[in-house]
């Protein structure tokens, strides 16, 4: 600001304003492709990640290699064969069970040795598990299945007169807010993070961008409107396709997935405006400082949608990354709004994980919308 | 022929002369695989190693300090407070402080030593419910041990157990990482070809130059080559930077061929470049692009298998899936890089991501000249 403007009647700054944003909800909704990410691409990803995406593994092909004949063995392997987490079915020999793992047909082998029984016996009997590692994630829960098949069996013989194997000491588990470790829980609302992202991010990083390459920025600067409200006008009509995306979901979590909603709406609301303002500033301010719309969408792939899908905590537990790795997650808004979504559907309002939160997800938009204009102001000198 | 083939030649360089002139596109090319590369590969994986708990400790025995002692020496938990109120527990947990709050009642010690089994609660924050399995399965594997301890120590015959032990093949530690680090070469240059191809279609379209292309002696189909061949060759750029941090940094061990690799490889950027000139032939303009590629993009990446297992799909889904050149990648990538497997055993992957590249390629190009006419 070089001097004081002159002073407006306030009428004046309101009809620009409306003028523009009236200019701008045009070409938004004129342009199908705002309309299928607004509108096409949430309903998507509900149905992708609702439906789709699970860690729940059921119906495992298994190989069951049975070199002992008796019928301790062949009990635990129909035990094998009777769990729902298994398909599993007997094959010849070893070498068999390899040609099937190799093809892809079975997701492990089960071999139950020549001395199993005698040497369970013994007090030392053992099965073996050969896993493929190439999926490291899904070789750890089919383990984890085949060890619950295991120690059922065993407890179940136990009770044929044998003394229990497990104990003496026991773990009674509850896992609060999730009881039946339904995984739609924590997809759903981490799902609303990646189309907030991808509404205020990306609808918005070519925007500023457009206009520096058509040279019609320029012409905007020599009317009376204002940087402020040329970036305000920028920012209305995503923020009402972003808070459509937000309705969509939220419906689908309570209705279609019944992820219960503990904390209250209003804050939800509070929590969502504030992240959708960081991701379209984010998005406004990639745009206004690269001005090329073939560079702004390559970073703002790399700065807000990758970070929204790998750093913000709602797949991967952030606690458990190396310290750089963990410092970096601080940078990126995504992990925030992730403790507020996980907080509010399924905890309720803890205000001491809200409050500051939220305090942070304001100052970030607080600074990025600042950065935006000042780097928009720049140019016109 | 050979004048159709200088005039693509042309073409390819005048293309990655425009990309890898200016500083900036090369360095939004290079720079943020090699990056992500890192980032992702200590991410993306189930494992926990800091587990923060509480534990309301009311037996202050002999015995319960030595399961506290066994989880704190585990490296896995971290102690971050002990708690004596009731509501304490709740409020670890609320305020995401604590993720698990054990509880020992008071004749924890006095049950052990009478041969009685004592328990012991376990309450884990259930917001994230994988990584509250996890933990909890942790946790059980440390009181397992603590129980072969404690058996061993005061006699108490033991019941004749059952044992499972596992073997992995091709990553024995079974690391997360050792997966997904090979899979990136397939998650992370897709987005990177569609966004790049149907950028640079889109540009020319929005800047008119591609009227000026017409006017030469250029067909559609080698303008659409000169699009499409630069792109690959970028792909290539980025998938080696890749390989390299896997082996160099991550030093994951390759077990397979590197022609097989990038046979794969080369099949699978061209049908996502086939893919990115689909969604050109449709955007008018660059902003349509980006937006377009991403309907693709975000699909492509959550039904390919890589952060969650294809098996667990619906059945309508995992036919979607039969469409998606990233899922036989990924499953090419883990096949030669761990498994160590040859062409024979890739053609499942290799035959299909080469019939999508023709696809799309195909399609393109008929969409492509239309538009044009």
């Amino acid at each position: 600001m070089t001097g004081p403007p002159p002073r407006r009647p306030s009428g004046g700054r309101l009809a620009r304003l409306v003028a523009l944003t009236v200019k701008e909800t045009r070409q938004v909704y004129r342009d199908p492709s705002f309309i299928a990410v607004g509108l096409v691409l949430p309903v998507i990803l509900i149905l992708l990640f609702g439906y789709g995406l699970s860690l729940d593994v059921r119906h495992v092909p298994l190989a069951i290699v049975l070199e002992d004949s008796s019928p301790d063995a062949r009990d635990l392997a129909s035990s094998f064969q009777l769990s729902p987490y298994f398909d599993a079915h007997l094959v010849g020999s070893m070498e068999s069970g390899r040609t099937l793992m190799l093809a892809g047909r079975v997701d492990g082998v089960i071999r139950i040795p020549p001395d199993f029984s005698r040497r369970r016996a013994q007090g030392d009997g053992e099965a073996q598990l050969i896993v493929s590692g190439a999926d490291a994630n899904f070789a750890r829960i089919v383990q984890g299945y085949a060890d619950g098949v295991v120690a059922n069996w065993t407890a179940q013989h136990a009770g044929r007169g044998e003394r229990p194997a497990a104990g003496p000491v026991l773990v009674e588990d509850r896992v609060w807010f999730n009881n039946a470790n339904n995984s739609a829980y924590f997809l759903v609302p981490g799902l609303i993070v990646l189309i907030m992202t991808l509404i205020g991010a990306l609808l918005t990083a070519l925007v500023m961008a457009r206009e520096w390459e058509r040279g019609t920025l320029e012409a905007l600067f020599v009317t009376p409107v204002r940087v402020g409200e040329i970036i305000a006008s920028k920012v209305i009509p995503y923020f009402g396709l972003g808070m459509l995306g937000l309705a969509l979901c939220v419906v689908a979590a309570r209705f279609l997935f019944g992820v219960p909603l503990r904390g209250s709406l209003a804050a939800l609301v509070a929590a969502s405006v504030l992240y959708l303002l960081v991701a379209l500033a984010l998005g406004l301010f990639i745009s206004s400082t690269l001005k090329s719309q073939f560079v702004a969408s390559l970073v703002t792939v790399v700065v807000a949608f990758l970070p929204a899908l790998m750093l913000s905590g709602f797949l991967f537990d952030l606690r458990s990354l190396p310290l750089v790795v963990r410092l970096i997650t601080y940078v990126f808004p995504g992990r925030y709004y992730v403790a507020l979504l996980q907080t509010l559907f399924l905890a309720g309002d803890v205000w001491p994980v809200i409050l500051p939160n939220m305090a942070v997800l304001a100052a970030m938009a607080t600074v990025l919308f600042s950065l935006t204009r000042l780097v928009t102001r720049k140019q016109i000198a | 022929m050979f004048q159709s083939l200088a005039r693509v030649w042309a073409l390819v360089v005048k293309e990655l002369l425009a990309v890898l002139k200016d500083p900036r596109g090369r360095a939004t090319i290079f720079v943020p695989p090699a990056l992500q590369c890192l980032v992702f590969g200590y991410v993306a994986t189930f494992d926990l190693t800091r587990v923060p708990y509480a534990v309301d400790d009311r037996d202050r025995s002999v015995a319960s300090a030595r399961l506290i002692h066994d989880l704190d020496g585990s490296g896995v938990f971290l102690r971050v407070a002990e708690t004596a109120r009731p509501d304490g527990a709740a409020s670890l947990i609320d305020d995401r402080r604590a993720l698990l709050v054990i509880g020992i009642d008071q004749d924890f010690q006095r049950r052990l030593e009478h041969g009685q089994a004592a328990a012991i609660q376990a309450l884990a924050d259930g917001r994230n419910s994988n990584t509250a399995a996890t933990a909890l399965g942790y946790l059980n594997t440390i009181v397992g041990r603590f129980n072969a301890d404690w058996r061993a120590a005061h006699g108490g015959a033991g019941p004749p157990a059952v044992r499972l032990t596992t073997r992995s093949w091709y990553n024995e530690n079974l690391e997360t990482r050792w997966n997904i680090v090979p899979s990136l070469v397939g998650a992370l240059t897709i987005g990177e070809m569609l966004l790049v191809t149907a950028m640079a279609v889109a540009r020319e379209r929005e800047q008119g130059t591609i009227d000026q292309l017409l006017v030469t002696p250029f067909r559609p189909s080698e303008i659409m080559a000169g699009k499409a061949i630069p792109a690959v060759l970028v792909g290539f750029g980025q998938s080696t930077v890749i390989l390299l941090v896997a082996q160099f940094w991550f030093r994951i061990p390759f077990a397979g061929s590197y022609l097989d690799l990038y046979a794969g490889i080369g099949l699978f950027l061209f049908a996502a470049t086939g893919a990115g000139l689909l969604v050109s032939a449709f955007a008018r303009s660059m902003q349509q692009a980006l937006l377009f590629s991403f309907l693709l993009i975000m699909p492509f990446t959550l039904l390919s298998g890589l952060l969650t297992p294809l098996s667990n799909m619906p059945r309508v889904l995992q036919a979607l899936t039969l469409i998606n050149p990233l899922r036989y990648m990924i499953d090419l990538a883990q096949r030669t890089y761990l498994e160590g497997q040859g062409l024979a055993q890739l053609t499942p992957d290799l035959a299909p991501m080469g019939l999508i590249a023709l696809v799309t390629l195909t399609c393109a190009a008929v969409i492509f000249k239309g538009r044009l006419a």
